[in-house]
């Protein structure tokens, strides 16, 4: 045994020791004043036996005993990734419009409700990709601009009786309004000041949501909003055209898709535009971005405005298909997941944001019988794919490292 | 003027409890240029831990002989646990990041609140839990003034560590390691500090700081939550910066002057008390605008922002 391979498994012994000494006290002291210390060990062996054995696989991989294993695995994986590079991506895309297109013919109800959510969420993650991935703004408090989306609409609806593509321009327009109106006093900070100050905009507009009751009904919400409808020819009696309320939600899935595709190709156009490059060249170093001419200030604000607007239009999607708007979902748990769905996915990818999203949406509905365990295993993920695939699972083409990050 | 007063005690009393977390993120943001985001929740675990101890000690009869002793019992085991917490943390989150992207490692550090914080709630429920005692109970009377013994608990505590920590940094060995890695952590490497040691204990004194806030926190409102560390994290970390970020007279001053507008914009501000959480943001955002360096200025190198 060498003395790193010592340190290596010293370390781990080291670890599961502490981590006991840390869960006792949680729950091995009751309030009837004893002391307990089945429960706390029950925890601590289940835990105890699974990071031993994750232990010894990365050991065994890194003492390389398990090249006999990988290597015919990584070479039959890359066999597979040649066959499927083969065919052009345009078949790919068919493939997946098709399967996207046929999706509410053969599924239940249920999966069409995930699927919606999934779809909502991949238009969040992109809005937000635009802002953190392109223009490299780290936004914690995106989720505002859902949920300025989801207000106007609910309040257009109620008040106006605006129908929902009517109403979709305006949430658009004032989340842009709310977007720029966060990013003009945060242009001149960077990093982590940004993302402080982004992160109380977020609650600010949360308190405001909870508390204006005259306006917003408080943390009652709103009730009454309509579904999105569409004009149907109808030739019973002449020629007339119907309102016809989406309400099955296999209707609102196709919109929801709609949708979707909208963010995607624009969020793709932007990335491959002039504006996007000029936030890329903003993303990897501003300072030589401005020298070359490009204007920061009106960049930076304007992926303000046009991640705003995704998460507008999300929003207003969300409080057709609820018909109910409340404070409760547009938490800061919220910002976070999708700030996790852009990271995990891969910033400034998007394909590894559609991953992303599908991955924290639909995954946890699979093991649903351990939700309790859901938002737990949701943060130590995070952390986990920061120590080992910071880049995330698909991570972008172009994508540098920031100047101040080396200091 | 009475009422003035008395609104003056209440927002030193909630200022001073400010000040204690600030302390925490001021002082790891000072050495490693991190937002430590599960402070918060390490503020968390120390009200739990408080709840948990003084439970367990008044189930076995000390509470009515020596409440004091039991409360300085938890209170000392609770900053050891939170200590101990925040090094684990540490550990795990921060270090193997020391050297990749600011943006990871901050994701990393959101990643480990949510973690804490469901962790709390799994251990030990969704609900409220309740402190054994209310020290809220007594008081005293200054002329027309009512103060409790909360209050004088939390302003001397709050006072005695402030002090404590003022000497630790300033006086002691390792707090001048502290202040030479926070200055420049190449240099203070080549002259024999070990920089993860120095950072481990700053992790270490910051949590045992909030642990005690926590506590006071759970005593002064009666009872715990599972996330009642995300609000008065974040306006502890407004404090920090408002005082100028790594300054750690700043982190206090920044921490009094958060709870007092909390406070006072809670009592003569129609509808304040239902937006009392917003103007501490409001002046983050307005200090961080005409003032990016705080109030007392920063004190990390310059390189960064």
């Amino acid at each position: 045994m060498t003395r790193e391979s010592r340190k290596y498994w010293l370390t781990l012994v080291i670890g599961l020791a502490w981590f006991l000494l840390l869960l006792w006290p949680l729950l091995g002291i009751n309030d009837d004043g004893t002391l307990s210390f089945a429960p706390a060990f029950a925890v601590w062996i289940r835990v105890a036996v699974v990071v031993s054995i994750l232990a010894v696989i990365y050991f065994a991989k890194k003492q390389g005993w398990l090249d006999p294993v990988l290597n015919p695995a990584g070479k039959a994986a890359e066999e597979v990734r040649k066959v499927l590079a083969a065919p052009p991506l345009w078949i790919y895309i068919l493939i997946g419009a098709a399967l996207a297109l046929a999706f509410p013919w053969f599924t239940s109800r249920y999966a069409q409700d995930i699927a919606i959510s999934v779809l909502i969420y991949i238009s969040l993650g992109l809005g937000l990709n635009v802002v953190v991935g392109l223009c490299g703004l780290l936004d914690l408090g995106y989720i505002a601009f859902y949920g300025v989306g989801a207000y106007t609409y609910a309040l257009l609806s109620i008040h106006y009786g605006f129908p929902f593509w009517v109403a979709l321009p305006f949430a658009a327009t004032f989340a842009a309004i709310a977007g720029c109106f966060i990013g003009y006093p945060t242009l001149r900070m960077r990093g982590d000041y940004l993302a402080i100050v982004t992160l109380g905009f977020g609650e600010i507009i949360r308190i405001v949501l909870n508390n204006w009751m005259s306006l917003t009904n408080g943390p009652n919400g709103l009730l009454g909003i309509d579904a999105p409808a569409v004009l149907i020819p109808d030739f019973s009696d002449g020629f007339s055209l119907e309102v016809f309320f989406l309400k099955n939600l296999g209707y609102l899935y196709y919109v929801a898709l709609g949708l979707a595709i909208f963010s995607i190709v624009g969020v793709y156009r932007l990335n491959f535009s002039r504006i996007g490059r000029a936030w890329e060249a903003i993303r990897e170093d501003e300072t030589a971005a401005e020298l070359m001419g490009v204007n920061t200030f009106r960049f930076k604000l304007l992926a303000y405005a046009m991640g705003a607007v995704f998460g507008g239009l999300a929003g207003a999607f969300f409080a057709a298909r609820m018909r109910f708007v409340s404070p409760e979902s547009f938490t800061f748990i919220e910002s976070a997941l999708v700030l996790s769905m852009v990271v995990l996915g891969g910033m400034g990818s998007i394909p590894g944001i559609m991953l992303g999203a599908l991955a924290l949406i639909a995954l946890p509905e699979v093991f649903r019988e351990f939700e309790l365990y859901r938002m737990l295993a949701f943060g130590g993920v995070m952390t986990l794919m920061m120590l080992f695939r910071p880049a995330g699972l698909i991570p972008a083409k172009r994508m540098g490292k920031r100047s101040d990050d080396e200091d | 003027m009475d009422y003035f007063l008395q609104q003056l005690i209440n927002g030193l009393t909630l200022g001073g409890v400010y000040a204690l977390v600030a302390l925490g993120y001021t002082m790891v943001y000072g050495i490693i240029q991190l937002i430590n985001f599960a402070h918060g929740e390490i503020f968390a675990a120390g009200g739990y831990m408080g709840v948990i101890l003084l439970s367990f000690l008044a189930a076995n009869g000390l509470m009515e002989t020596s409440p004091w002793l039991c409360l300085g019992i938890s209170l000392a085991l609770a900053m050891g646990y939170c200590a101990m917490l925040a090094m684990a943390v540490e550990k795990v989150a921060y270090k193997p990041l020391r050297n990749s992207s600011r943006l990871s490692v901050l994701l990393s550090a959101l990643g480990m609140s949510i973690f804490l914080q469901n962790g709390l709630m799994l251990t030990q429920g969704v609900y409220d839990k309740a402190y054994p005692i209310a020290f809220t109970s007594g008081g005293f009377d200054l002329g027309s003034l009512h103060i409790n013994y909360m209050q004088v608990i939390i302003l001397s505590l709050t006072a005695g560590l402030l002090i404590a920590l003022n000497t630790l940094v300033f006086k002691t060995r390792i707090g001048r390691a502290m202040r030479a890695t926070a200055q420049d952590k190449v240099m203070a490497a080549l002259v024999g500090i070990n920089s993860n040691r120095v950072i481990a204990t700053t992790f270490a004194i910051g949590a045992g700081l909030a642990a005690a806030a926590g506590i006071m926190v759970g005593l002064y409102y009666g009872s715990v939550r599972y996330d009642m560390g995300f609000v008065p994290g974040i306006k502890a970390f407004a404090a920090a910066v408002l005082g100028g970020i790594g300054n750690i007279t700043g982190a206090m001053i920044g921490g009094l002057i958060i709870g007092m507008v909390e406070i006072f914009a809670a009592a003569y501000i129609p509808h304040g008390g239902e937006y009392k959480d917003v103007f501490a943001f409001v002046i983050l955002i307005l200090v961080l605008y005409f003032m990016p360096t705080g109030i007392m200025g920063e004190n990390v190198d310059d390189t960064r922002v």
